[in-house]
Formats: C-alpha cells, structure tokens, sequence
C-alpha cells in the first residue's frame, strides 16, 4: 500500500498507554502497538472459536452458523462448552478485541495529539454490545439472556425478545434510538448531499466554498449548522442512535416485564384527562 | 493539558458507580421462564410483586367437608325435593354440599335466596338465577368432559370463573357502535383506543371478541392464522385488517394469560406448529371451546336475563379467555378443586 509522502512525518514514537516502546511500531500501513496485539490475539482465538462451534453443529453455512448462549439454568456460572461455554468464550474474546480496537485508537490518537473523539464514539458501540450480553444477563440473573451469534440465530431472538414483550414499538427507548438512527440517516445525507453539491458545480463554474453551503441552507430552512457543528450534530445524533438502543433494551426485562403498550398507561391515566 | 489529571476519572468514576448501584437496587426482581431452544429468546418474564398480587387473589376456598358413605348411599335429591332438574342423582347430602359450595363461591352475601324463591319455596323457578344456575351446572359438566382437550383432568368448578361474585368479574357483551361519522378520521372500526386490555393496551382492534369467540355459526374453524405458509400469495389472501383482528386476539389472549407470544409461539414462524410451545395445542382447543360455550349455552340464555344482566345491544353475558384464566396461565395455579366435587360437576353427573 502506498505511503502518502508526508504521512511519515507523523510515524512518531510514544503515547502508547502500555508497553512503552514494546510494539510500538508499524506493519506497512498499520501502527501495532500492544492493543493492536491483543486485538489480533483476540480476534484470532474468536473465530477460531467460531469455526470450532460451527463444527460442532455441523454447518458451516455461514447464514446458518449458530453459536448459542448456554441455558437459563445455568445462570451466571459457567456452562460446559458445548452448551454454550463456547457463547462465554466467543464473548470473552470479541469484548477483548473491541476495547483493544478502542484502545489503540486512543493510542493513536494520543500519537498525534488529537481529541479521543474516535474512541470514545466507538466505545458507545462497545457500550451497546456489552450492554446485551453482560450488564442485561447481570441484572436478569443468567448468560442465557443473550443474543445468539449467528445471521439467522440473532434475527430469530430480536424476533423473539421483542414479542416477549408484546410491541416493542410502543417502548419508549426504542423509540428514542430508532428516531435517532432516522436522524442519523437523514443528517449524514443532508451533508453528504451539501458537500458533493458544493464540489460538483455546473460546468464552467468553479468550486463552490461553505459559505455557498451556509447560504443553500439560510435559504432553504432559515438556519445552517455551519461546517464544524454538522460534524458534532452527527456525532451526536449517531451516538445517541446507539445509546438509547442500549437503553431499550436494558430495561425491557429488568426494570418492564410486561407488555410495552401497558407501560403507556401512565400517560392515560394523567389527572388532566383521566 | 491544564486540568487536574484525575479529576475527570473521578468524575467519571463517580458516575458510573452510582449508575452500577442504581441499575441494581431499582432492578424488578422478576421469575423467567425459558421456553423455547437456548438463545433462541423465549422467555416467559414475571414480576415477582405482580406474581405475589395474583396467587393472593387466587387462594382457594376450603373444599366442603367430605361426605360419610352412608351419606352418599342415602336417598337421592329427586325423591326427596321437587323440581330437580339437574344433579337429581345426587344423594341428598351431596346435592346439599355441592348447594352449600355454590353459595360460597356465587352468591356469599345473598345466600340461597340468590337463586331461589324468597318466601322459601326452593322448587320454584321464578327467580332467573336459578334457570341460569341450571344451565350453568350443566355447562360445567360439558367443560369437564367435552373439553380435557383443554382443561385436562384439573378441570372446572364454578368457581373457576365466579370467584365469589354474581356474575364472573370478566364477562364481555357487543360492543355499542357509535354512529359511523362522516369524515376523514371517522373509521376507527374499533382501533385505537388505548388503555384498553381487550386489545392488550395496544392501538389493534378491540372487538374481536364478538368475530373470534362469539357464535360463529357453521364458521367453526373461523380463520385465526393469517400468515401464509410458503413465500409470497399462496392464495391465504388475508388483509391486513384480517391480520389486525388476529394480533387484537392475540393480544387479549397474553393479557388474559399473563403471558406473551413466545409463551405459544417461535416469532420467527407464527404458524408453525412444529416450532410452537405445547401450550398452543391447549391455546387453540380454548379457542374452540370458548366459542361452543357461548354458542351453545352463554349466548341461548338472553331470553332468560333481566334487562340489568344484558350488554348495552341487548345481548347476553359472554365467556373470553379472562373469564377462567383472570390473568393467570393455568386458572387458579393450576389448583385441583374439581376432584372435591367430582359426583356433581363431573360429566357423568346427573
């Protein structure tokens, strides 16, 4: 792969949060470090998992692969491999590879004096996942809470899951979270819209710049973000997206056990109109 | 960097610590049910204090005391009282226990005279009650043998529905129609109306009773499923108003049971049965036997009634899920009352 020219320039030593000097290095493009090994290691060990259990079920169909979380019974103990220990492993690993992911961003972005904007963003992601398959399972009392990993398998529990409680729609964090990713969505093309708008003029004419930007925007609906604040809006929004898919599903179980459209109840039983 | 170092750990720290206590001290302490293969996300979830609230409220009444032999093989209720038209083969002393439970789970308050002539003439029928009562003996004894399908040998008694109250506390009549208006957000064909536990609180429609449960004629196998069996139009041609009236079922059916769908049902095939709960086999007979009992017995009694027992269309009094179950998967906890009055509401009594 091909070196920008300048770009190594920024190939710096130190900032590295363990390790020192250690693996702090680069393998043509990428920069190692010790949570580039971990991830590695990790990753390596997960799929192999991965492969083993799709042996044991035998498929390796790669729609079909089904790696289950143990039984209920088996609560928060561990379960023998081949009913489910192998889910405790996978998960294990794929939590060691994501917050080692996490972590060397942060490395690197302490390498070249950035804001840890990335790792944080990413941790909201990390944050989502383990909330399905540690702090839910912690708080309902069993691993076998958990989404399976499979394409199929984890289709099958959200199916599931969400009819446990009779209309997740009606859950108010779900709403909030599918709102969010809609605003998510709609933001991103806004702004990817505006920007290719700007760079693509008609022919003849040169390059639009952000002020032409702001104004499209002042024209059309009064108000333009401005270049930097569409990116925190974005941020925002996407992270939001994320954090509220934890919520919704955090609390449906151990904090609602019933069906979602009850829980709105409250609303009908306000004194105003009640 | 100018700030304290450790300050925003610390902060942070402090967060997530109280969140980590929060979460688990405001956590409802719940019972959960795995019904289906691991990870496949059947579960039944039950709240412990709501669970708690219901077995107090479904605590049975002390059985009548049992009968001596003798009593038993004493002479039998049509020779000794006029008029008997039900239970007539009974003993006198096991016509008069099974009176006595009656009273206790019908009519505590009233007692006898609930049912029968005030001035003391038991035989006479000129009180509605008792031509109901009647047909209700009898009805429990249909339940009780036509339909193990459903009840198993647990069974019913009528206390399964009355639960020492006149009229069962979840009875359901036709729906008044307001006078359709004429305007655009005037169609509401029974939808959403929230807070409604007919429709499981939910915004689907909320008088599917009368289309699913009441007579339906020679419909017997009026259509439920409305899920088609192979990709794409197999032919079932159902609408998706069709598939609102069956998830409005549906929905009445989890909040009478207190249950939810995955109590029946693997969501990722509604339909099938091979990926169904037994539970629904069970589920699927109660459905035909609500609608026998209201065809056959519930719905023929208008003519009986007073004009204060019928719905504001005029009809009679009618059965749903909630009738037994009151909101519990298996009517009273799965409580055997019925082995204790086996010679009166068993099928084979006369």
């Amino acid at each position: 792969m091909a070196l920008l020219n300048f770009e190594r320039k920024y190939r710096v030593r130190g900032g590295t949060l363990v390790g020192g000097d250690l693996f702090d290095f680069w393998v043509g493009p990428f920069y190692v470090g010790f949570f580039g090994v971990t991830t590695i290691f990790f990753t390596l060990l997960g799929t192999a998992l991965i492969f083993w259990g799709a042996a044991l079920q035998g498929t390796f169909n790669p729609w079909t692969i089904n790696i289950a979380p143990p039984d209920l019974k088996y609560g928060l103990g561990v379960a023998p491999m081949k009913e489910g220990g192998l889910w405790q492993f996978i998960t294990v690993c794929a939590l060691g590879a994501f917050v080692s992911w996490a972590l060397r961003q942060a490395e690197i972005a302490r390498k070249l004096g950035m804001g840890y904007h990335i790792p944080i963003a990413f941790s909201f992601a990390i944050f989502a996942y383990f909330t399905l398959v540690v702090i839910r399972p912690v708080l309902m009392g069993a691993w076998g809470h958990a989404f399976p990993y499979g394409i199929f398998s984890h289709l099958d529990w959200v199916s599931n899951v969400g009819y446990q409680y009779l209309h997740f729609h009606y859950n108010p964090a779900h709403m909030i979270a599918v709102t969010f990713f809609f605003t998510t969505v709609l933001a991103l093309a806004l702004h990817g819209a505006l920007v290719l708008s700007a760079v693509n003029p008609q022919k003849g004419e040169n390059i639009k710049t952000p002020d032409h930007e702001d104004t499209y925007f002042r024209d059309a609906i009064g108000y333009s973000i401005g270049t930097l604040g569409i990116h925190r809006l974005g941020l925002f929004l996407a992270l939001n997206a994320g954090f509220w898919s934890a919520v919704c599903i955090v609390i449906s179980g151990p904090y609602w056990t019933r069906g979602w459209p009850e829980w709105w109840n409250w609303w009908l039983e306000l004194p105003i109109w009640h | 960097m100018n700030r304290e170092p450790l300050l925003v750990p610390v902060i942070i720290g402090a967060v997530l610590a109280f969140g980590v206590l929060a979460a688990w001290f405001l956590k409802v302490p719940s019972e959960k049910t795995q019904l289906g293969y691991r990870g496949v996300g059947m579960e039944l979830v039950e709240n412990k204090r709501t669970t708690a609230k219901l077995k107090a409220t479904n605590e049975l009444p002390e059985p009548q005391p049992a009968l001596d032999p003798e009593e038993i093989a004493g002479p039998r209720a049509s020779e000794v009282y006029e008029n008997v038209q039900v239970l007539g083969d009974l003993s006198e002393a096991q016509f008069n226990r099974i009176m006595a439970a009656i009273t206790e789970w019908v009519s505590p308050e009233q007692g006898c005279v609930y049912c029968h002539n005030e001035e003391g003439n038991f035989a006479s029928d000129d009180n509605y009650a008792k031509i109901v009562s009647r047909r209700m003996f009898q009805m429990t004894q249909h339940i009780n043998g036509q339909w193990k399908d459903h009840v198993g040998n647990v069974g019913v008694t009528c206390y399964t529905c009355h639960r020492g109250k006149n009229v069962p506390e979840y009875i359901w009549f036709d729906a008044k129609t307001p006078k359709q208006e004429n305007r655009m957000l005037g169609r509401r064909d029974s939808q959403n109306e929230g807070g409604l536990k007919s429709s499981g609180y939910s915004s689907l429609p909320n008088a599917h009773y009368a289309s699913f449960l009441a007579n339906v004629g020679d419909d017997k196998n009026r259509r439920i499923r409305v899920q088609d069996k192979a990709a794409l139009d197999s032919g079932l041609g159902a609408t998706i108003q069709d598939t609102e009236w069956t998830y409005g079922l549906m929905m009445h059916m989890t909040e009478s049971l207190g249950v939810n769908c995955t109590f029946c049902h693997n969501s990722r095939a509604f339909g099938s049965w091979e990926q169904s709960t037994p539970q629904r086999v069970n589920a699927w007979h109660g459905i035909r036997m609500v609608r026998d009992l209201n065809a056959a017995f519930l719905e023929p009694l208008k003519p009986v009634y007073p004009d204060k027992r019928l719905g504001p269309t005029g009809d009679a009094p009618k059965a749903n899920c909630t009738t037994c179950h009151q909101h519990v998967s298996k009517p009273l906890y799965g409580a055997e009352m019925l082995k204790d009055y086996l010679a009166s509401l068993s099928p084979t009594a006369k």
